[in-house]
């Protein structure tokens, strides 16, 4: 590991470090406190897939996490859902 | 009918407690009729800061349990025209008092004063929605870290959600040094990422230090910066426009700084 990067040299620069890390933390902080959101993209999610596909709803996991971007490494943050799917309907055979 | 006007934070020791004892004594110096209500129940402050711990009879405590008259709970500040304090119970605890007392305490201090500046305690629990309960209009006080603005997106939150819309910033503690060299959030990023209005921003200032030694309110010294900066809040709370300045240009430091903190027009 870079040690130099790690401790952030002699200074200069690490606002931007605290600005990321910040505007990361508040993305889940703000989704976190309106139980509601999730609820709502839940719903809406449900509407859109099902013209396409029968999903087990029960089984619907929808969450708010952060990932490592591929091109970059870099973390940002993710809306992650799980989507079991019954099967395929008709119309788009 | 005055205003109620709550300070408020999220995290601990960001500076709730001097601004309020600031704002108070610049309102009072403008000659508004003003009077300090010390929420944070427990663990007071503000008469400290206000140099005035040694006046104390009764506490909101006692207002609130009736154990004495409104009036009899109140210390005039006789250094300013009409600057009184009431000082929280030092031996209860937040839940002594409720938000409906809390309300109807307000409100009977509005109809007495042109300004009720209530200085909340740190935390999101119980006291802090007691120092909400009356108030009409909020001021979120900052530093530039990334654990205090965090914790004021959080404030700012439930204020939105308690029908306080549009609270105002006040970002405290800025080290223009540290923000020259890129090391230091500016008021820029803070205000960017809150999304709020900003009320005003107030240096990292030695004299606040001194001035809490001493009891008396850095709004008074002429040459203290923070003061400066407290004197400009004030006038903007009164409705005046004083323009913010840039951090960015390449001036001097000193008119730098006095950009910044509402010296010089732009
Ligand atoms: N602009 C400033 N420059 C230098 N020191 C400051 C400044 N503002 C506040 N301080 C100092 O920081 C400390 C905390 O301030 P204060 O008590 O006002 O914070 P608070 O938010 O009320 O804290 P609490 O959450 O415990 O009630 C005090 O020692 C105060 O003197
Ligand atoms: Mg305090």
């Amino acid at each position: 590991m870079d040690l130099f990067k790690f401790f952030g040299r002699s200074g200069g620069g690490s606002k931007d470090i605290a600005k990321d890390r910040l505007q990361l933390l508040l993305i889940h902080d703000r989704a976190n406190v309106s139980p509601q959101f999730l609820e709502m993209v839940r719903g809406d999610l449900i509407d859109v897939i099902s013209d396409y596909i029968e999903i087990d709803e029960s089984g619907l996991d929808i969450k708010l996490t952060r990932t490592k971007r591929e091109r970059d490494g870099a973390t940002v943050p993710a809306l992650v859902a799980n989507i079991p799917i019954r099967k395929m309907k008709e119309k788009i055979r | 009918m005055g205003e109620v006007i709550v300070i408020t934070s999220g995290k601990g020791g960001v500076g709730k407690t001097t601004t309020t004892a600031n704002i108070g004594t610049g309102l009072a110096l403008e000659g508004k009729s003003v009077v300090l209500l010390d929420a944070d129940i427990g663990l007071r402050n503000l008469d400290v800061v206000m140099g005035l711990e040694n006046r104390i009879v009764y506490d909101l405590v006692d207002v609130v349990e009736k154990t004495c008259r409104l009036k009899q709970g109140l210390i005039k500040d006789k250094r300013f025209p009409n600057l009184f304090l009431m000082p929280a119970a030092q031996t209860k605890d937040k839940s002594a008092v409720t938000p409906e007392q809390m309300m109807e305490l307000t409100k009977n201090l509005a109809e007495e004063f042109e300004y009720v500046l209530v200085d909340s305690p740190a935390g999101i629990e119980q006291g802090f929605k007691n120092a909400i309960a009356g108030a009409s209009r909020s001021i979120v006080v900052t530093t530039p870290e990334v654990s205090a603005v965090r914790d004021a997106d959080r404030i700012i939150g439930l204020l939105e959600a308690n029908d306080l819309k549009n609270p105002q910033l006040l970002i405290n503690r800025i080290k223009l040094e540290m923000v020259k060299r890129g090391d230091m959030m500016n008021i820029d990023d803070i205000v960017d990422i809150l999304a709020i209005d900003l009320l005003g921003v107030v240096p990292d200032d030695e004299q606040i230090v001194i001035s809490t030694n001493r009891g008396e309110p850095a709004i008074v010294d002429d040459r203290s910066l923070a003061g400066q900066a407290y004197r400009n809040i004030v006038k903007r709370i009164l409705g005046d426009n004083i323009p913010f300045m840039s951090l960015d240009t390449d001036e001097g430091l000193i008119t730098k700084i006095a950009r910044v903190f509402g010296f010089v027009r732009k």
